[in-house]
């Protein structure tokens, strides 16, 4: 196949709308005669609604009032488990659930309206941290507050640690991040008895989908679900929404009227999912050569007071926790625990960077005992074709993630700054330098079977102008899916960039091409795109209006041909299985997935010793994707990845008070600026196999910016750091009292 | 309630408001100019950017009564009808817009630095930016637009 | 926006005399709205009349003479950035306007504003205390100046009554120090709220300091000026002072607490670090 398209910086398909104000977000849009919504929310973390107060001074008559007697279905957010109920009828599980639903034309007044609603609880003694849910100081989930439990087993850890030449235990701790998307979430409903539609802010239009149809107890045919221009989710809209659109739809139904529900920032921030924070013990045998003998890891992340994706997230920590390296005895328990806390869900890299970073400053601990340098250390230990990783999957590609480390050692000129940064600290009185890396893998798609359980679906169809639309639940929030699959289609077919278009995600409209999450847009849908358009081809071809040659003009005349003869041209395909990718759920043994990306990233930094405030002076990441599809595009994806990471380590950090976020704001919560964000330096080396697939990207930069950023610092202090964020208050700490 | 008028990209305006409505509010609600976004209604992420008399403000922090008699420039009137401006043409050929919901405050912070500064270097180009949030791109593919901004003007100071 | 608009009201003043009247009447100001906007926008801003003297030339402009610079109360904080007098003479309170918010924000907000809201994690104050300033109040029926100085009484208390405005800031120009230091310690470089904020000037010899100003911010109720500090420096030789006993007054003079942007003891631990700092520049500057 000619590449004409893929590999180049088009324009990017909604430039235009998005660069002139047109794009039409959700809350850009009216219907007539439409009202809004509010949540009225629990306040506690944990009790039993007494009683609810209604104040006297407002008028109750004008607003429609919903609450979980108002559900005609279940009343249940269907998605792995059914446990969260959408409206809260009686136990109070954390400080954010909704009870109470309020619509009104009024938007000012609704706010008014929210505030003279008081809800009167018996409180419950909650379950507020990790330590306390695995403690079981009170039972809140099942029967031991644990949501979900893994075991990975490799070899035999435990008769290795006798032979060890060094064993070296830590714990280490990551905190919850939000995702911070800068369009706060929304939904805009019109619902009646027979049917509901939802337009909103989302990544996942067949999840909102799934959960409303028991939610209004309807065939799924009347439930439609539009996406509207999305401004960025990382993981953030991918189940969230879901509630948001029934709440909506069921005020919408009672008030026979459109709702708008919105949420401002401080509604966003507190109520909706975040990363999980995590603990981890890490321990880690090796012989004198530093080869890894045994990695025993105990994983456990916060879940939340429900189970929302917490089984999912856990599996793809525990599948990364051992990371690119070869170890023959591996021991990874996993386990999500509830608090009472509002659920935390999926954020870009999804459990991914919470184990990796436990392994990459562990590992960063070894190097010093061992007094080995931390890149030496690795390259020992690289995995390399031929050899299993921790799952047992056989390694098929030639790996040489040796390259990509180099690579990144090259153009941070890492040997000769840390050389140089040596000789500043003995000498500087004002700050310190330091330069740290991480190297790391991130599997694409989903996790085990979880692409063959999915079954995704793509189409094309032919438009009146003889153009070929791509039919796909796909959603474009920023990363270009619009463009990659044009791309992509319009090089399977042979035709030009803008003879491809594509059909808005719109559940009347286009197939279950899956969820869009874990980096699987451009690797699992990307191909089933091409086998759409194929398929649009082929059929061309068979009714003999395409030879096997064609131009673009011929290719157009055939399609209007075909169209005036036969009236429509749709094609659809579903997911197939790679030969020979086998996985074992029960046992998690196998191929997790089916392809990974490889990565090194190296970074460096400043530390003002009077306020232990941590710049990046530079940040190189390096890393082999496969083939790249968008050049900039995808250093887009990385650079605003790295960002998030940059966040992760040293700014983004959550004060919870009892069981809440309490810093909401966009002005306590911190996330980078152009001055806190430094150039960020993207290189992508060649694929290690030729002509080999294209693997996802989008989560991949989340995983080794925070280690390296803190193995910075710590080459820059020399104070091993065992924990993110690092706030510049904890850093005094790490250096002036030794804590970690 | 209360009369407020003042002009919005050129064309005169007059709405009937509670003056202590939000020009961000007015201008989406009323004037159903929905290019202006809002991030977070307090100051911080820059999404509700617009000029004022010629001056970049968050438009999420100005009472409606301010606002009269002024001239208010959002990213509705960057563009000449069709034909985009070339900072949005940059924003476009550099990646700097991906999510997009940032970018019509990013846009009216760059023509702020290109208004302001002949030749803005790296600090300034930074420095100008720093109150308006991306999420999606690091920032950097934003710098490379803004650059390329500067380096066309030049360009066509020279040719002129 | 989590505002009742009902049980709100907004006057535009059309003079100082209209304000003042309104002011009378039990309005409250509002001037660039960086503030009271924020708390509007959350629904916290206290119910009732405002009036708008955001257009109110009278309070406008900076006027320098030889013994003066009087700032309009409205100056933004641009402005002040934009003044050369301000960036040459008073480099504190050019620093102060440099890392307030971004630009947007230095576009809209007033100095006089950033005192009358008696943040005391406002970023001017600190700087307007080690130079000295005072300001000019008026009301419908008085004009006085005060002393800086004084003007903080307690955590969000001025002497500020109901029915004044601060008309302008008065710096006096007989401000000959050899060393201007400004440091904003936020919790990012911009859009940053500060958690330690100091200005400091000194003059100074080979042999001994001779005098030395200094003022924090964020680390007490109010912004304070730390005299038994700067009395320990003062005509001290560089021999006698050990920067350790400097410390040790300077926590006696300030109360940090913790709160969601920061910890008592870090507050605590970098006000002494940045005056360590400022005394490394000081005998920098000497070994030059």
């Amino acid at each position: 196949m000619n590449k004409k398209w893929v590999g180049r910086n088009v324009p990017r398909k909604e430039g235009v709308e998005k660069v002139t104000g047109k794009s039409k977000y959700v809350d850009d849009l009216t219907f007539p005669d439409m009202i809004y919504g509010i949540t009225v929310r629990s306040k506690v973390p944990r009790g039993k609604i007494q009683k609810i107060h209604f104040a006297k001074h407002i008028n109750w008559d004008e607003f429609t009032i919903v609450t979980a007697k108002d559900v005609p279905g279940e009343n249940v957010v269907a998605l792995i488990e059914s446990d969260q109920p959408f409206l809260v009828d009686e136990e109070i599980r954390h400080p954010q659930e909704p009870i109470l639903l309020l619509a009104h034309p009024d938007k000012s007044l609704l706010e008014e309206a929210r505030r003279s609603i008081q809800i009167e609880v018996e409180p419950l003694a909650p379950v507020l941290s990790i330590e306390d849910s695995l403690n079981k100081k009170q039972i809140i989930y099942g029967e031991d507050n644990v949501i979900k439990e893994y075991l990975i087993s490799k070899g035999n850890t435990d008769e290795v640690w006798t032979q060890a030449h060094k064993i070296i235990c830590e714990k280490y701790q990551t905190g919850a991040q939000e995702q911070l998307y800068i369009e706060n979430n929304g939904m805009i409903a019109i619902a009646n008895e027979e049917e509901v539609t939802i337009w909103g802010s989302m990544q996942c239009p067949y999840y909102i989908h799934k959960a409303l149809i028991p939610l209004f107890n309807l065939p799924a045919e009347k439930i439609r679900i539009v996406q509207t221009a999305t401004g960025g989710g990382f993981g953030g809209k991918e189940e969230y929404p879901s509630i948001i659109a029934g709440h909506a739809a069921l005020l919408a139904r009672k008030a026979k009227k459109p709702v708008k529900l919105m949420y401002d920032r401080a509604e966003d921030m507190v109520a909706t999912t975040k990363r999980h924070p995590s603990h981890t013990t890490h321990k880690i045998a090796v012989d004198e050569n530093g080869k890894l003998l045994a990695i025993d890891i105990d994983f456990i992340l916060d879940g939340g007071a429900y189970a929302t994706l917490s089984a999912v997230v856990l599996s793809r920590g525990a599948l990364h926790a051992v990371g690119p390296y070869e170890c023959d005895n591996i021991r990874v328990r996993a386990r999500a625990v509830a608090t009472n806390r509002p659920p935390q869900g999926a954020f870009r890299g999804f459990g991914a960077p919470q184990s990796i970073f436990a392994l990459e400053r562990n590992l960063d601990l070894v190097a010093k005992e061992m007094n080995m340098c931390p890149v030496e250390l690795r390259k020992r230990n690289f995995l390399k074709r031929g050899v299993e990783n921790a799952t047992g999957q056989m390694m098929e590609e030639d790996i040489r993630i040796d390259k990509v480390l180099d690579m990144a050692l090259e153009k941070s000129d890492y040997f000769a700054k840390k050389k140089q940064f040596a000789i500043h600290n003995s000498q500087n009185n004002k700050t310190f330098k330091g330069i740290g890396l991480a190297t790391f893998y991130h599997g694409a798609g989903f996790t085990g079977s979880g692409e063959v359980h999915l079954a995704s679906i793509v189409g094309a169809r032919l438009t009146a102008q003889g153009k070929v639309k791509i039919l796909a639940a796909s959603t474009e929030i920023g990363q270009g899916t619009n463009t990659i699959f044009s791309q992509i289609a319009a090089d399977a077919l042979g035709v030009s960039y803008d003879l491809i278009e594509i059909e808005n995600p719109d559940t009347a409209k286009v197939p279950n091409s899956g969820p869009t999450v874990a980096s699987r847009t451009c690797m699992i849908v990307g191909k089933l795109v091409e086998s759409a358009v194929w398929g649009i081809r082929d059929t061309l071809q068979k009714s003999n209006l395409l030879q096997e040659n064609y131009s673009e003009e011929q290719f157009i005349s055939a399609s209007k041909k075909y169209l005036e003869e036969f009236g429509e041209l749709k094609m659809f395909v579903k997911y197939k299985p790679p030969a020979g990718i086998k996985w074992d759920d029960k046992n998690y043994r196998g191929a997790a997935y089916s392809a990974y990306a490889w990565a090194a990233y190296v970074a460096e930094v400043t530390i003002d010793k009077y306020t232990c405030e941590v710049s990046l002076d530079d940040f190189v990441a390096v890393q082999e994707v496969g083939e790249v599809v968008h050049p900039i595009l995808a250093e887009g994806q990385i650079e605003g990845g790295v960002a998030q990471g940059i966040g992760y380590a040293l700014y983004e950090n959550i004060v919870w008070r009892d069981g809440q976020m309490a810093n909401n704001q966009m002005t306590n919560y911190i996330m980078p600026t152009t001055l806190d964000a430094p150039s960020i330096r993207v290189f992508f080396t060649e694929p290690f196999t030729p002509g080999s697939v294209r693997k996802g990207i989008g989560e991949l930069p989340l995983d080794g910016t925070a280690p390296a950023i803190i193995s910075a610092v710590e080459n820059a202090t020399g104070q091993h750091i065992c924990h993110a964020p690092l706030m510049p208050e904890d850093l005094m700490d790490c250096i002036e009292k030794g804590t970690k | 309630m209360n009369e407020i008028s003042f002009k919005v990209n050129g064309k005169s305006e007059t709405v009937n408001v509670h003056p202590f409505s939000r020009l961000l509010d007015v201008l989406r609600n009323d004037l159903q100019l929905t290019g202006t976004k809002e991030g977070c209604g307090e100051g911080e992420c820059g999404a509700c950017s617009v000029f004022i008399d010629g001056v970049l403000t968050n438009s999420c922090l100005i009472p409606i009564a301010q606002v009269q008699n002024c001239e208010v420039e959002t990213i509705e009137g960057v563009a000449e009808g069709e034909k985009i401006h070339k900072v949005q043409r940059a924003f476009i050929d550099m990646g700097g817009a991906q999510c997009g919901i940032c970018t019509p405050g990013m846009i009216m912070a760059t023509l702020n630095i290109l208004r302001d500064q002949p030749h803005p270097n790296d600090d300034a180009i930074r420095e100008g930016l720093a109150g308006n949030f991306c999420r999606c791109t690091g920032y950097t593919k934003i710098i490379d637009a803004v650059k390329k901004s500067i380096e066309e003007r030049e360009d066509e100071s020279i040719s002129s | 926006m989590r505002a009742y608009l009902p049980k709100y009201n907004l006057t535009s003043a059309t003079s100082l005399d209209h304000a003042l009247q309104l002011l009378d009447n039990g309005n409250r100001p509002i001037a660039g709205g960086t503030d009271l906007m924020v708390l509007f926008d959350t629904g916290n801003l206290p119910e009732g009349n405002y009036v708008s003297i955001h257009s109110l030339n009278e309070l406008k402009g900076i006027c320098i003479s030889d013994e003066y610079v009087k700032i309009g109360a409205l100056t933004t904080y641009s402005e002040l950035r934009q003044n050369e007098v301000i960036r040459d003479e008073f480099p504190c309170i050019y620093e102060a306007a440099k890392v307030t918010g971004g630009i947007a924000i230095q576009n809209r907000g007033t100095i006089g504003g950033n005192i009358a809201n008696a943040s005391p994690a406002a970023d001017t104050p600190p700087a307007l205390l080690v130079y000295n300033a005072s300001l000019k109040i008026i009301s419908s029926t008085d004009e006085k100046n005060i002393e800086y100085k004084n003007f903080h009484k307690d955590y969000k208390q001025t002497q500020l009554a109901a029915n004044e405005l601060i008309k302008e800031i008065i710096l006096p120009r007989q401000n000959k120090h050899k060393l201007h230091y400004y440091r904003k310690v936020g919790t990012r470089k911009a859009q940053a709220i500060s958690k330690i904020c100091i200005a400091a000037l000194a003059n100074f010899t080979k042999e001994k300091i001779e005098n030395v100003k200094i003022s924090v911010a964020s680390v007490a109720p109010t912004v304070v000026r730390c005299t038994k500090t700067e009395d320990y420096f003062c005509g001290k030789q560089y021999s006698q002072i050990d920067i350790h006993e400097a410390q040790q007054v300077l926590q006696t003079e300030i109360s940090a607490i913790d709160d969601i942007r920061s910890t008592k003891n870090y507050r605590v631990r970098v006000t002494c670090n940045l005056i360590q700092e400022f005394f490394d520049l000081i005998t920098e500057e000497n070994n030059e």
